[in-house]
């Protein structure tokens, strides 16, 4: 996968398919961006698993925080990691440790490791860097657009009003493929920086 | 569901809009309204929090307006975008996100004379310094660089003139001082030039002008091209640090790649107020689906006229970057190759007077302060739009006094020339 600019089908296919996602590094302080990604998703019905070791025996919206990817305790689908790219890794290898394994990793907004997605990717994981599911999913779904943000995505289709908790069609016929070249090129400048 | 690239025309008609999702409304509905209704106190507190996507005030956001919005982030290939009520509400919005009081922007020397009036005093008051350089002169633009420097501002088709900008060039510039090129892309619309192709980090419009089109409505927009770090070195404050109007979020940690956008929606717009009105939006979206016939017209047109100018014998001189013998035919053809727009200047051999006689004995072309209409229009610069500057800055800019600014509508191009013709004649 060329993790510069991911098709919009690639990003569909997934968002369409998985389930259930446990989120790394998931924060109960409600301006933090985690926490922002962790009730979005959980409103447009993902099955949402916080992990946090420093939180453990109180709740995210409702979810118990659990310690560790291993202390799950049932199969996932995604694992969403809210952290600095210097600690993905150790992410990555405890999740290659579980079974089953997981179909995606997906590292958020300005967390790029790509030592890190090569060996998941040589297990058969899908991998998604620097990009953020909450933005992606409003972005395929144009929801994203009531911001004035390109969802690069047009539909001539008439859609349901959208209410709370319901999910949004993905279907919508992509503008462009991933992300715009030049964002792509500002966030790879980024990464090689730090 | 195949990601195919659809052309500029296609996006002109569709990007932003779909069909209504509650009455099946396929041109967009003006959502004239001030407010939205909340689900219950979470969606509420969800909305104000930033944490979900939606409609709270109309002075925030509201669904024409943001139709308008994506189509537009979409035709300049942004990531995101804010309509506000002019291009001076948005050149306003745009550099409070950036400077400081005591802080410098860097601007080119030829622009609109509103423009030039606005940076020169209205933003002294804020404490916005403004460091002019020369466009045609790259070296100036890096000689005016300082630390307390904080953007680079400058036209792609300049006013009065109709000059052509190096962007690329000026791109270099601002990329090692470490800071946002800003492009008013207004004369030359995006489907004439694309700056964020050519490294610019934020574009800004009059949509008054071509993208309205139709001399009906005043509207302005901010394009984020989603290209500038704003992250490093605390120089942006207000996209990298927590805002405490909103709990301490950072923005762009947040946002990403159009937190610039975002800063200028819930820090500039909602704080200083020039909203767009849902009627404005709509009758710029209108003009805009039909901006890429329009364009082409205005070229086509602008290119005989400023050729039967240039063959008259009452013109000195005719400045438009479309003929072969201008000074700016190179970086038109570099720039700008389906035409090198539809305003330009010219002057008469007869100076000043000449020029007051043209403009009244005109029958088609309508004298007044505006650019981009369907119908042609004419002004003498120096007495009306740059009036405010002294002698020397009128001349600097391309405003001297016996210069004339053409904006050339739609009509027949043989019916303008014939107008000309005759004002010119006697």
């Amino acid at each position: 996968m060329n993790h510069d600019a991911y098709p919009d089908n690639y990003i569909r296919g997934i968002l369409n398919s998985v389930k259930s996602i446990a989120m790394v590094g998931a924060s109960p302080v409600n301006v933090r961006p985690s926490y922002f990604a962790f009730k979005y998703l959980a409103q447009r019905g993902y099955d949402m698993i916080p992990i946090n070791p420093g939180h453990v025996g109180k709740e995210l919206l409702g979810k118990p925080f659990v310690a560790s990817l291993r202390d799950i305790g049932r199969p996932v689908d995604m694992i969403d990691i809210f952290r600095n790219s210097s600690h993905i890794m150790p992410v990555v290898e405890e999740a290659l440790t579980l079974d089953p394994l997981p179909k995606v990793i997906w590292m958020q907004l300005g967390a790029r490791d790509d030592a890190a997605a090569e060996k998941a990717e040589a297990a058969g994981i899908k991998v998604v860097m620097n990009r953020c599911p909450k933005i992606e999913y409003g972005r395929l779904s144009s929801e994203i657009s009531w911001m004035g943000v390109n969802s690069r995505t047009l539909s001539s289709k008439r859609a349901p009003a959208p209410t709370q908790g319901m999910r949004l069609s993905l279907n919508r016929m992509s503008v462009g493929g991933g992300d715009t070249a030049a964002s792509d090129r500002a966030a790879k400048n980024k990464s090689e920086q730090s | 569901m195949s990601d195919r690239l659809p052309g500029f025309s296609t996006l002109a008609v569709h990007a932003g809009a779909q069909p209504d999702p509650t009455t099946g409304a396929r041109a967009t509905p003006i959502y004239q309204t001030t407010s939205f209704v909340f689900n219950d106190a979470d969606h509420a507190a969800s909305l104000f929090g930033l944490q979900a996507f939606g409609n709270i005030y109309t002075r925030i956001g509201n669904p024409t307006n943001a139709v308008l919005e994506e189509r537009v982030a979409a035709l300049e290939g942004g990531t995101a975008a804010l309509a506000v009520a002019s291009g001076h509400a948005a050149q306003v919005v745009v550099l409070q996100q950036l400077l400081q009081p005591g802080d410098e922007f860097i601007a080119a020397r030829k622009l609109y004379g509103g423009s030039i009036n606005q940076f020169t005093h209205a933003f002294k008051s804020f404490g916005w310094n403004v460091v002019w350089a020369d466009p045609d002169d790259i070296a100036s633009f890096e000689r005016a660089v300082t630390p307390r420097t904080k953007a680079i501002f400058i036209e792609s088709i300049a006013n009065p003139a109709g000059s052509i900008t190096d962007i690329e060039a000026i791109s270099s510039v601002a990329r090692k001082a470490g800071v946002p090129l800003i492009v008013d892309n207004t004369l030359a619309s995006p489907y004439l030039i694309r700056p964020i192709d050519h490294g610019a980090d934020i574009v800004v419009h009059s949509l008054t002008k071509f993208l309205g089109g139709h001399g009906n409505s005043l509207g302005g927009i901010i394009v984020d091209a989603g290209t500038f770090d704003w992250s490093t070195g605390g120089k942006y404050p207000m996209l990298s640090e927590p805002r405490p109007e909103y709990h301490g979020i950072r923005l762009q940690e947040t946002f990403g790649n159009f937190a610039f956008a975002i800063a200028c929606r819930v820090l500039g717009l909602r704080d200083l107020g020039p909203a767009l009105s849902p009627f404005n939006a709509f009758m710029i979206l209108t003009g805009i689906e039909t901006l890429p016939l329009r364009m082409q017209k205005h070229c086509d047109n602008a290119r005989a006229v400023a050729e039967f100018l240039a063959g008259h014998p009452a013109v000195a001189s005719v400045s438009y970057a479309g003929l072969p013998s201008d000074k700016y035919n190179q970086l038109a053809r570099k720039y700008a190759p389906k035409g090198a727009g539809a305003v330009f200047t010219f002057s008469l051999k007869g100076g000043y007077d000449a020029g007051v006689n043209l403009v009244s004995k005109l029958q088609l072309f309508s004298h007044l302060a505006n650019v981009g209409d369907t119908r042609s229009l004419v002004i003498h610069p120096a007495s009306t739009t740059h009036s405010q500057l002294d002698d020397a800055a009128k001349v600097k800019s391309g405003a001297g006094p016996d210069v004339v600014r053409l904006s050339i509508g739609i009509e027949d191009k043989e019916d303008l020339i014939a107008d000309l013709e005759q004002a010119l004649g006697a």
